[in-house]
């Protein structure tokens, strides 16, 4: 279970969000601007709220009132970036590699097959970023945040910079992921396509406000039916 | 006299910049990208050997590094550490001298890689110092090898602060520099004094060519396959 209840000011912008969610997938929805991937932030620990709370299950990560803020690297929360932020020095078996090593998680070959199949990238793993086509940096950053092995999986609008031919390729990734790997995760996005396809659970922000909570229903159906 | 003046210049140059470059790289990180109080102040005071005049910079290494300076008594005192006329004096004032051509390549090229990647790396559980070493550090190391170049360039024909602080000894602290310019004031020294600039112009090329080649290998590493 995934608590948040924070308030930011950024600039003369500011979020006051609180929602605790159960769902397998969180899809929080709003226009660009509404606040998500600050929200998110604060989840993943980039940002810190002025004020509230966020929790894990019964772990507090972030609570103002008793000055507790976890570190982001000591927080487990896998955050997959709309620009999938691969490390170009590194090919990209080393960048999935990565989060194991710094947590200090022994190697687990069964485990990286695994996600390989799961993402199809097993014949990547030799390339360099520099070498992937936008899809494959995708599927290669989802799995660099799976095999970190998060309590909690953060996808920020992970097909927004992609078109709709490669949205197409990774969809079915994302709802195999959902059904599979067994990780809670929060999923952004502006498309209530995806978000239907996907969240289990939904969060409806506007400038910065939630104005809806619930399942598939508080989404926008007028456009889908038109 | 020519050779251990090559020798003892490359001896001087190479330990300045092997000491210089982990300091520089924690300096060029402190200015690239941390906030704190008096941070102008810090950065002015790094870039004063490259506008002071080094007649300057050697008498105040004297002052201060010399055998009654404030830190030279206390290092001899304690730790045995002298630096007034020995070449390891030679070594410090071309270190002070050559820091802030070390730091600034460097700094910028911490400052150009894109801190949305340290903070990915921080997600997947980097701390700090591991996101620097990890990510930060090899990204940028095309500007460490080329502060180190320019660094050892700069220690290497260094001149006016080595021979105020440690003078003119032969074999101990006459550089390459200090040779040739007493070489020019002894009849029939032209000839060696030739040489040793000869030596200075191959030198200098041939560090110029190793930081061209050690910045396009690294270019080649982190943005191709």
């Amino acid at each position: 279970m995934l608590r948040v209840d924070v308030s930011k000011r950024l600039g003369d912008f500011s979020i006051e969000a609180s929602f605790a969610s159960e769902g397998r997938v969180t899809g929080l929805f709003g226009a660009s601007g509404a606040g998500k991937t600050s929200l998110i932030n604060m989840i993943a620990g980039l940002l810190r709220p002025d004020r509230g709370v966020i929790a894990i299950d019964d772990e507090t990560l972030d609570d103002t009132n008793a000055r507790t803020h976890v570190a982001v690297h000591r927080r487990r929360i896998g955050y997959v970036f709309q620009d999938a932020r691969l490390f170009p020095h590194l090919d990209v078996r080393q960048n999935l590699d990565y989060g194991r090593r710094m947590n200090g998680l022994a190697e687990d070959g069964a485990q990286r097959t695994r996600v390989t199949d799961l993402l199809d990238i097993g014949n990547l793993l030799d390339r360099r970023p520099g070498r992937l086509s936008g899809g494959e940096r995708q599927r290669v950053a989802l799995g660099r945040a799976l095999l970190s092995q998060p309590r909690l999986l953060l996808l920020d609008e992970p097909l927004g910079s992609l078109d709709d031919e490669r949205k197409e390729e990774i969809l079915p990734y994302l709802v195999r992921l959902r059904d599979e790997a067994g990780i809670p995760m929060v999923y952004v996005s502006h498309d209530a396509a995806e978000m239907r396809q996907l969240a289990t659970q939904i969060v409806m922000l506007q400038r910065g406000r939630i104005t809806a909570f619930g399942g598939a229903e508080v989404l926008p159906t007028a456009l889908a039916r038109a | 006299m020519e050779w251990t003046a090559i020798l003892l210049s490359l001896r001087v140059a190479t330990v300045a910049t092997l000491v210089a470059t982990p300091l520089g790289i924690a300096v060029a990180w402190l200015l690239a990208r941390r906030e704190f109080w008096g941070k102008s102040v810090a950065d002015a005071a790094i870039h004063l050997p490259l506008v002071l005049p080094p007649v300057v910079t050697g008498y105040l290494l004297l002052l201060t590094f010399g055998r009654r300076g404030a830190v030279g008594a206390w290092l001899a005192d304690h730790l045995g550490i002298v630096f007034a006329f020995r070449w390891t004096g030679a070594a410090l004032a071309c270190g002070i001298m050559s820091f802030p051509l070390l730091v600034r390549p460097i700094r910028l090229s911490i400052e150009a890689v894109d801190r949305r990647l340290e903070q990915a790396a921080g997600t997947l559980g980097a701390a700090p110092w591991r996101v620097f070493l990890t990510v930060t550090l090899p990204l940028a190391l095309p500007g460490v090898l080329a502060g180190m170049v320019l660094g050892f360039a700069k220690a290497i024909g260094e001149f006016g602060a080595t021979i105020t602080f440690v003078s003119n000894i032969p074999g101990e602290t006459q550089t390459i520099s200090s040779a040739i310019y007493s070489l020019i004031q002894t009849p029939d020294g032209d000839a060696a004094a030739l040489r040793l600039v000869v030596v200075s112009i191959v030198i200098a090329m041939a560090a110029l060519v190793a930081s061209e080649w050690f910045a396009r290998r690294a270019l080649r590493r982190l943005h191709g396959n």
